[in-house]
């Protein structure tokens, strides 16, 4: 059905327990979420060392928009649309790669410094007296509204207008401080390619399967729990180590009690994390070495603070979640009503032994892959849920566990592992930013 | 070992996928082999960056005792797979040490209603142990393995 573009139709789709179906099947709310929901949040563009020099540029989207991540000639990253002002062509097709000292149109050459100004165009003179100055097209490039290079972790705002970075973040970004502090030398880099696994399915559930700690020992049964039967039935003694793929992997198998005593905590607009006592990150064998690096740079307080914080999954609305002990990050790219694709990203902590880098690997093939066994699990329900949502006769999708009718999702708080307060706290801050430039009601 | 045995080996292992015979297949490897499937083009490096799969005889066992799990909801209706081969290259012949072989393949999966097609390279490294060919290493190159996938839930 059409939706009227106004606040009263936006919040009559969330109740504070559910969410309607339409969120997840309507073209119509996809398209409203791309125009307001996406512009009015900060959405994750790339990683800085993915751009490492002056002219190195990355491609990519903030919901459905086309955009450039590009080391600008002062040493700052820009966000450009990747969109020429001229006839429309994107000026960047290939994902990675290194312009110079600008941009140039393949189309007609009209060329562009890497902050997106207008620099030629050939057979200027034909624009003489044209009012050619008054023209969107000498804008240039356009950036996007607002860019934040955190720690190494660049987001854009699209709006011109809205909330402020750390305004919105808040006390969320302790988990991406943490991720960066487990690096002796404070920075991380990108390591290989993403993972990129296209799901048939609205981007929101993968958002609330991060926090759904319910379903790893149920979906996750046919993977981790045959793990956990090979490894108990192999023959060994009891000294034998533990492989490292099994470190991995049979944790998801842990009871309801262990996500339970977890913890999940909630901060406002709509960020979370699990795992907030321990996780399922919490007892990987140690890592030869690397102990001794962090007390180096950090002293031995400061090292069991960073390292002793195990949070397993953080979600930043509206669709990114990172684990900081593994350093691996997972981009909810929606492309559809019913389309999502997921890139995961992993990184390498600089001054860290490589063991480091090569467990978050495993880790992602194993986790995340389009071949993995956890991600065939993961993507049955989803699109097993994307199409039981045409069922009619119940509109609503419950998100109640562990609901008090007194929740206050404006202040942080840390409650049992297997609440659904997170997936709340989303569908709040999804109801807020959908309709921050919305008018009440229709004119 | 003559090199038709050498060709014989690498249909025999791609029927074995196409009839579901995954227990017979693990019987193939060799215990230290590694399945390879890198996710970037020209990749030289499984352990540090990330691959669609390099899995050890304890993983691709996990992987094929799942396929046949009660619990394996992925798997309900199963996935069936086709091959179709080209004539190998056989770029080493060593019946004493390690005879390497290269053999463009389509690959087919498929799914309920969805079908897919894979055109891959597979390189395998097959060793004599026991007076059998053995694999020991297999490295599958995917033509775009840089395009998103949906699920590849059976082996190339």
């Amino acid at each position: 059905m059409g939706y009227a573009e106004t606040r009263a139709a936006m919040q009559a789709l969330v109740t504070p327990t559910e969410a309607h179906r339409d969120l997840y099947i309507s073209p119509d709310i996809y398209r409203l979420e791309m125009k307001h929901l996406f512009a009015n949040t900060w959405v994750f563009v790339g990683h800085d060392s993915q751009v490492p020099k002056p002219g190195d540029y990355y491609t990519t989207q903030v919901g459905d928009q086309p955009v450039i991540l590009v080391r600008h000639s002062d040493g700052e990253v820009r966000v450009l649309y990747n969109r020429c002002p001229h006839k429309g062509t994107k000026v960047v097709i290939d994902r990675a790669g290194n312009t110079g000292k600008f941009f140039r149109c393949p189309y007609h050459a009209w060329s562009f410094k890497t902050d997106g100004c207008l620099l030629a165009i050939p057979l200027k003179k034909g624009y003489e007296n044209t009012g050619f100055e008054g023209s969107e097209a000498a804008k240039g490039m356009r950036s996007v509204g607002d860019v934040r290079n955190y720690r190494g972790f660049v987001f854009a705002r699209l709006a011109p207008e809205g909330i402020g970075f750390d305004e919105y973040f808040g006390g969320s970004l302790s988990s991406f401080d943490n991720m960066v502090d487990r690096a002796p030398e404070g920075r991380l880099e990108v390591a290989g390619a993403p993972l990129r696994y296209l799901h048939k399915c609205n981007w929101k559930m993968l958002l609330e399967n991060q926090t759904d700690t319910c379903h790893p020992m149920v979906a996750h049964e046919s993977s981790a729990g045959t793990a956990v039967k090979i490894w108990e039935a192999m023959p060994k003694s009891p000294d034998t180590p533990k492989p490292m793929a099994m470190e991995i992997i049979a944790p998801f198998m842990s009871p309801y009690e262990f996500f339970e005593n977890m913890g999940i905590r909630t901060w406002p607009n709509g960020h979370g994390h699990t795992g907030v006592h321990h996780s399922i990150h919490s007892d990987y064998s140690a890592v030869p070495g690397y102990w001794e690096q962090m007390v180096a740079a950090h002293g031995a307080e400061k090292a069991q603070a960073v390292l002793g914080e195990n949070r397993h999954n953080t979600c930043y609305f509206p669709n990114l979640m990172i684990k900081g002990p593994i350093q691996l990050l997972r981009n909810f790219i929606p492309l559809a009503a019913d389309r999502t694709l997921v890139e995961t990203w992993i990184y390498r902590l600089v001054g860290a032994p490589d063991m480091l880098v090569a467990r978050t690997a495993m880790y992602n093939r194993l986790i995340n892959a389009p071949t993995s066994m956890v991600g065939h699990d993961d993507l049955e329900m989803y699109e097993r849920a994307q199409e039981g949502l045409a069922a009619s006769p119940n509109d609503w999708v419950n998100v109640q566990r562990l609901y008090d009718p007194g929740e206050d999702l404006g202040a942080e708080a840390v409650e049992n592992g297997t609440t659904e307060r997170q997936m709340r706290n989303q569908f709040a801050a999804w109801v807020k930013f959908m309709t921050a430039s919305m008018p009440e009601a229709a004119a | 070992m003559t090199r038709e045995d050498v060709i014989d080996f690498l249909y025999a292992e791609a029927r074995m996928l196409d009839e579901g015979r995954f227990s017979d297949w693990l019987d193939l490897w060799t215990p230290e082999g590694h399945y390879w499937m890198p996710l970037d083009w020209g990749q030289t490096d499984p352990i540090h960056q990330t691959s669609l799969l390099y899995e050890d005889q304890f993983m691709l066992r996990l992987r094929v005792e799942r396929l046949n799990g009660a619990r394996t909801f992925s798997q309900k209706p199963k996935s069936r797979c086709h091959h179709v081969l080209s004539r190998p290259f056989i770029d080493a012949y060593d019946p004493g040490g390690v005879t390497r072989t290269v053999t463009p393949m389509h690959y087919v999966e498929t799914r309920l209603d969805e079908q897919f097609l894979l055109a891959i390279t597979a390189r395998h490294d097959l060793v004599v142990q026991d007076g059998a060919l053995k694999i020991a290493g297999k490295r599958v190159d995917i033509v775009n393995c840089d395009a998103a996938f949906g699920n590849i839930q059976l082996l190339p």
